[in-house]
């Protein structure tokens, strides 16, 4: 008897778009060991590991935090604030699509939105870097994927007070961009900068990872763009190819920024750009024109890297500057939208240079709302962690480096000197050591 | 004419420097060398096979230097790689019988002080 309605139901979900969501899903997946790559090249070699790891563990941490509470707070019911708890564990996470708008499995959509929880995540590491016990740092990213990701989730994805006055977000300018620099930069505040940090130059160790992960993240940014818009139509279409055009034009101005300051065209610098290029687009992905995402690309990166070239000045020790690569890149993105968004183009609405005023105020209060809150929260948060454990490394951790003293490992070992540890009862004879006594 | 030799830890290594400079020591070498002088061995581990580390990563400065320059420079790599724990290095003094700057063929003290551009 129930057969009925539930097989009418599952015809509503569209194969072609199912398909090209289960693939949008992998690939944003894949953006977060990605990332590990990208942060891990722009750190000294005692770090490498850690620094990966730090990925590594935002998509153990946030996935299940993710599944057991934050799906739910984000995207159960239209709160103003906050989603309810219907979700929670997944009950009731299955195979129909979540609403009427929807052609894709629930569970589907489940999975892509916890793809960007894990990489937001992932993402506020770049800020804690090369001091931040790996313990605090797993207590932060759960509490953080809750209180933070989930409820910015909730106002622009999830029927929150930003998606109900019509602000504009095509793929996460609001809860992963501008979350993730603004939260950076409280977290690189509360915990602190590395002891060397301002009297010792800390560089990159290896710039080869740089670009891979660079490279890496624009390819799994095609998913991350171009499947919010849950299907295969004509947002989704624009916000892919959009993901082609923005980066290489961000990329075009650094070059000319690069040349004009140093005469010489980075190679670091160019991967900071991809990634600026792909962030600047991700909030306008599907609603701007080709011709505005290239101009996006080209004006965009200019305060962004204004903010690179100024904060190394100071005495905030942002390590990985994702406040400028995500935070800043993320606000401009989301007031372009307000600027230039066309309905011919989106079909929703046009922004100021095409009659519509509003708009730019409804992304205004996004631009604004959002970073206070992240920053606010991601500030008191770690305060509190804070008051129960230590947040970061022993000044003689911090000197060894934090891959030998959290994991116990090196990125770069030789095994010159390495003598096997045999069991007791081993049949084998160990070589015999030098002993100090 | 003494050659100093220094073995420090690496993450004390810019401190060394800076201390070098200061003290207005400017002919410096380094290298990095693996060594074992009875630190606290460290335990690593790698999927099934733990192993312990018993070569430590070290840097090791040379300096070859005037008699009057001794004291100044060994009592900068003192300052600069001091922790106070075990593992801090070693320093060796050594008689030094000639040193000869390639570019100018000068010799002995001629070449072991710094030239200023």
């Amino acid at each position: 008897m129930s057969a009925v309605p539930i097989l009418a139901a599952v015809a509503e979900v569209d194969s072609g778009d199912t398909a090209w969501m289960l693939a949008a899903t992998a690939l944003v997946l894949m953006m977060t060991p990605a990332l590990g790559l990208f942060y891990a090249g722009l750190v000294r070699s005692k770090n490498t590991l850690n620094t990966f790891m730090m990925c590594v563990a935002a998509i153990a941490v946030a996935m299940v935090t993710w599944a057991l509470i934050g799906y739910s707070l984000a995207f159960d019911g239209t709160g103003d604030l906050i989603g309810g708890l219907g979700y929670a564990g997944l009950h009731g996470v299955d195979f129909l699509p979540r609403n009427d708008e929807s052609t894709i499995p629930h569970l589907l959509f489940m999975a892509f939105q916890a793809t960007f929880c894990i990489i937001t995540v992932a993402l506020i590491s770049g800020a804690v870097v090369e001091r931040m016990r790996f313990g605090a740092f797993l207590v932060f990213a759960a509490l953080w994927s809750v209180v933070v990701y989930a409820v910015l989730a909730h106002w622009a994805f999830g029927g929150g007070w930003l998606a109900e006055r019509g602000t504009l977000d095509f793929a996460g300018g609001v809860p992963v961009e501008m979350a993730s620099g603004f939260s950076a930069l409280a977290a690189a505040l509360v915990v602190g900068s590395r002891k060397d940090y301002g009297r010792q130059a800390l560089l990159p160790h290896n710039a080869m990872y740089v670009l891979l992960g660079a490279g890496l993240l624009w390819f799994g940014w095609f998913g991350f763009n171009g499947g919010s818009g849950f299907n295969t139509g004509t947002n989704s279409v624009l916000a892919f190819t959009n993901t082609l055009i923005t980066p290489a034009c961000a990329l075009v101005t650094w070059f000319v920024l690069d040349l004009i300051r140093g005469r010489k065209a980075t190679a670091i610098g160019a991967a900071t750009a991809i990634i600026v290029g792909c962030v600047l687009i991700t909030p306008a992905g599907g609603f701007i024109s080709p011709g505005w995402a290239m101009v996006l690309g080209f004006l965009g990166a200019l305060p962004c890297y204004a903010m690179i070239q100024w904060r190394p000045r100071t005495r905030v020790d942002e390590t990985l500057d994702v406040l400028a690569a995500h935070g800043i890149a993320g606000f401009t993105g989301i007031l372009f939208i307000g600027l230039v968004a066309q309905v011919g183009w989106n079909g929703l609405a046009d922004g100021l240079f095409y009659g519509n005023a509003d708009q730019l105020l409804d992304q205004a209060l996004a631009a604004i709302a959002a970073p206070a809150y992240a920053f606010t929260v991601t500030f008191v948060l770690l305060k509190l962690i804070g008051a129960v454990m230590p947040l970061r490394a022993s000044e003689h951790d911090e000197a060894v480096g934090m891959d030998v003293t959290y994991h116990g490992e090196e990125a770069y070992v030789t095994g010159e000197g390495a003598i096997l540890i045999v069991p007791e009862d081993g049949s084998k004879i160990p070589v015999p050591v030098a002993d100090p006594g | 004419m003494k050659l100093v030799i220094g073995i420090v830890r690496p993450e004390k290594a810019n401190d060394v420097l800076e201390a070098l400079y200061r003290a207005e020591v400017r002919g410096v070498s380094i290298s990095r060398v693996q060594g074992h002088g009875g630190e606290l061995e460290r335990v690593e581990t790698y999927r099934g096979t733990t192993v312990q580390m018993g070569l430590a990563e070290k840097v090791r400065f040379e300096i070859a230097v005037s008699d009057d320059f001794v004291q100044p420079t060994v009592d900068a790599l003192c300052e600069g790689a001091r922790t106070g724990e075990v593992g801090d290095g070693k320093i060796f003094v050594l008689p030094l019988d000639r040193a000869v700057r390639i570019r100018t063929g000068d010799t002995d003290m001629g070449a072991v002080t710094p030239v200023d551009k």
